[in-house]
């Protein structure tokens, strides 16, 4: 049977008036990769602080490996691994002060974390960095090093908000192979993102959320699957004759979304349908027959783009 | 890789009771190990900041006022000794307000690092106690730098001189509890330097007896020294050094003010550190 390692009921978290987490409901198990998708400001990054136990919620229940981070904050904080948004890393010391002191704050043993740098520094590949001043790393390997720093205790949870935010694809690739091994492993990992690619790449389960409020919950293709169609058409006719097309296209498919650059027709068969576009001598400027994915879910939920 | 294969787990490796009882210790020695980073910087203020002193006031000034006054010499001593206890305790102070003012700005706003050490089994209260330790290890050695430039320029007199080491460390620590608890409590820093180094700092090392005795100012001035642990610093020292005249009774309020300054400082900074991070 599957351990229960997250379990949260009603979670809300105010700052003032405004509240960031809105009664929300999830579960996460053992060894499972949970993700929460959503753009900026949906909730995502306080309910991290919230699951790190560090910034306390204002109702509902939460249970982290069976303890409430509110009484045991730092009995639950002792098995977390986190990445925050921000690297957070001591600029003043070397890639291996930071891993040093970072296992000192776990009370781990001197001689168990000198050991354990050595293994960090190759996985996060910075042996050749190893006693380079923080300030002089590039964004991936400051990145990595916190994923490093993080995993210094060999943590049961590890929890990444945002982990390829600001990064080139190449740093992205890397650091989603390392995610992915960690996997492998067992570790179960909750990871923040708001680009969707990452979602499909690295989460078996994942909520998505808007203002603070779960708008579905599933497995990446069971969301695309229940909340989208099997393809999607992208068209473009130019800026000004998008709106005016857009009533004609409407009456072809399913469903489609007028997005300020482009119209998405929502069709389980993309080529038939651009076929029908063509024959209805409408002659779009360009066109793109895509797969869905969980950037056409959250439209779908929200009305919204991911990144806006 | 080792790594995937030889994972032992933190529940078998975290002891969280022995962070519970020295976290403190480890967000000092983190906090040691990045002012060592400026060991020479630091070590060369402590020393030219007492040599140009010592020069200019101690022996240019000192010479004039000694030649003046007479074998009466200011409260019955040479200028020179009249002048070290408080040299000493301005030298702490500054010290240990910037081993707690600035690393607690850079661990809440510019780097964030509190919130990476607060996502350990560390608390904010063993964050803000271990920050303070570190500033009471820089102000230790700086004074007893100090205390030695000092002695190498034959500005110690009398034998009981190294009494005001410990009432500086002691003025040192209590101000830099305080800021520190300011310094947590701050979100916009930019207009607090010019005020603390302008408004606060600069009165405090003038007007606190630090130069001439605190009663030869106006009345109406004679308070900046009453809430100045420079002031109360200097009497304890110079009542240490050379026999200072003061009552029991204000020895014992010199020593109470400082006291509290360093409770109030601690217990506050504790628990600002705390709400702060848990917001």
């Amino acid at each position: 049977m599957s351990e229960l390692l997250i379990s949260a009921r009603g979670l809300t978290k105010k700052f003032g008036d405004f509240v960031a987490v809105n009664g929300i409901d999830f579960d996460v198990q053992k060894g499972e990769s949970f993700g929460l998708l959503g753009p900026n400001g949906a909730g995502k990054s306080t309910t991290m602080r919230i699951i790190g136990a560090t910034s306390q919620r204002d109702s509902g229940t939460i249970t982290i490996l069976g303890k409430d981070p509110e009484k045991n904050g730092p009995q639950i904080r002792a098995h977390l691994g986190v990445v925050p948004q921000q690297d957070s890393l001591d600029m003043h010391l070397t890639v291996v002060e930071n891993l040093y002191i970072y296992g000192r704050y776990f009370g781990l043993p001197r001689k168990f974390v000198k050991g354990k740098i050595e293994e960090l520094l190759s996985f996060a590949q910075l042996e050749e960095k190893r006693d380079a001043k923080v300030e002089t790393l590039s964004g991936g390997m400051k990145r990595r090093l916190t994923i490093a720093r993080a995993l210094v205790s060999e943590p049961e949870i590890l929890m990444l908000d945002e982990p390829t935010t600001g990064l080139d694809p190449q740093a992205r690739h890397i650091l989603w192979d390392r995610l992915f091994r960690l996997k492998e492993q067992g570790v179960t990992l909750v990871i923040t993102t708001h680009f969707m690619d990452e979602a499909e790449q690295l989460c078996d389960r994942l909520i998505v959320m808007d203002k603070g409020n779960i708008m579905a919950e599933g497995s990446p293709a069971s969301l695309i699957k229940d909340y989208s169609t099997k393809e999607v058409l992208e068209v473009r006719f130019g800026s000004d004759r998008n709106q005016e097309v857009a009533n004609k296209l409407r009456s072809m498919c399913e469903r489609t979304e007028e997005l300020p650059d482009r119209i998405l027709m929502y069709s389980d068969d993309g080529e038939a349908l651009l076929e029908q576009i063509y024959s209805a001598e409408l002659h779009p400027k360009t066109s793109l027959v895509r797969r869905s994915s969980l950037e056409d879910v959250f439209l779908r939920l929200t009305g919204r783009t991911l990144i806006e | 890789m080792t790594f995937l294969t030889s994972r032992q787990g933190s529940s078998k490796l975290v002891n969280t009771a022995q962070v519970q009882m020295r976290g403190a210790l480890y967000v000092a020695e983190a906090r040691i190990r990045a002012m060592l980073k400026w060991f020479w910087m630091i070590i060369a203020i402590a020393v030219a900041n007492p040599a140009l002193y010592l020069i200019s006031v101690g022996i240019g000034l000192g010479g004039l006022i000694d030649k003046n006054v007479g074998s009466a010499g200011i409260d019955g001593v040479k200028y020179l000794t009249f002048l070290a206890p408080a040299l000493l305790a301005q030298a702490a102070i500054q010290n240990a307000m910037d081993e707690t003012v600035f690393p607690t700005l850079e661990g809440f706003k510019w780097y964030k690092v509190f919130y990476s050490m607060n996502s350990t089994p560390l608390s904010g209260g063993q964050i803000s106690l271990g920050v303070f330790l570190a500033a009471l290890f820089r102000t230790v050695y700086t004074v007893l730098l100090y205390f030695l430039v000092m002695w190498l320029f034959g500005a110690l007199e009398s034998p009981k001189a190294w009494l005001a080491i410990p009432t500086a460390i002691f003025a040192g620590v209590s101000f830099g509890a305080l800021m520190q608890a300011v310094a947590a409590k701050l979100e916009n820093e930019n207009i607090f330097f010019t005020v603390l180094g302008r408004f606060i700092m600069m009165p405090l090392f003038l007007f606190s007896g630090t130069f001439f005795p605190l009663t030869s100012m106006p009345f109406f001035l004679q308070w900046i020294g009453w809430i100045s642990p420079l002031w109360h610093a200097t009497e304890l020292g110079r009542f240490l050094t050379y026999g200072h005249e003061v009552s029991a009774s204000m020895v014992l309020v010199h020593f109470s003010i400082l006291t509290v300054m360093l409770v109030v400082g601690l217990v506050l900074s504790a628990r600002i550190f705390t709400r702060r991070l848990a917001k």
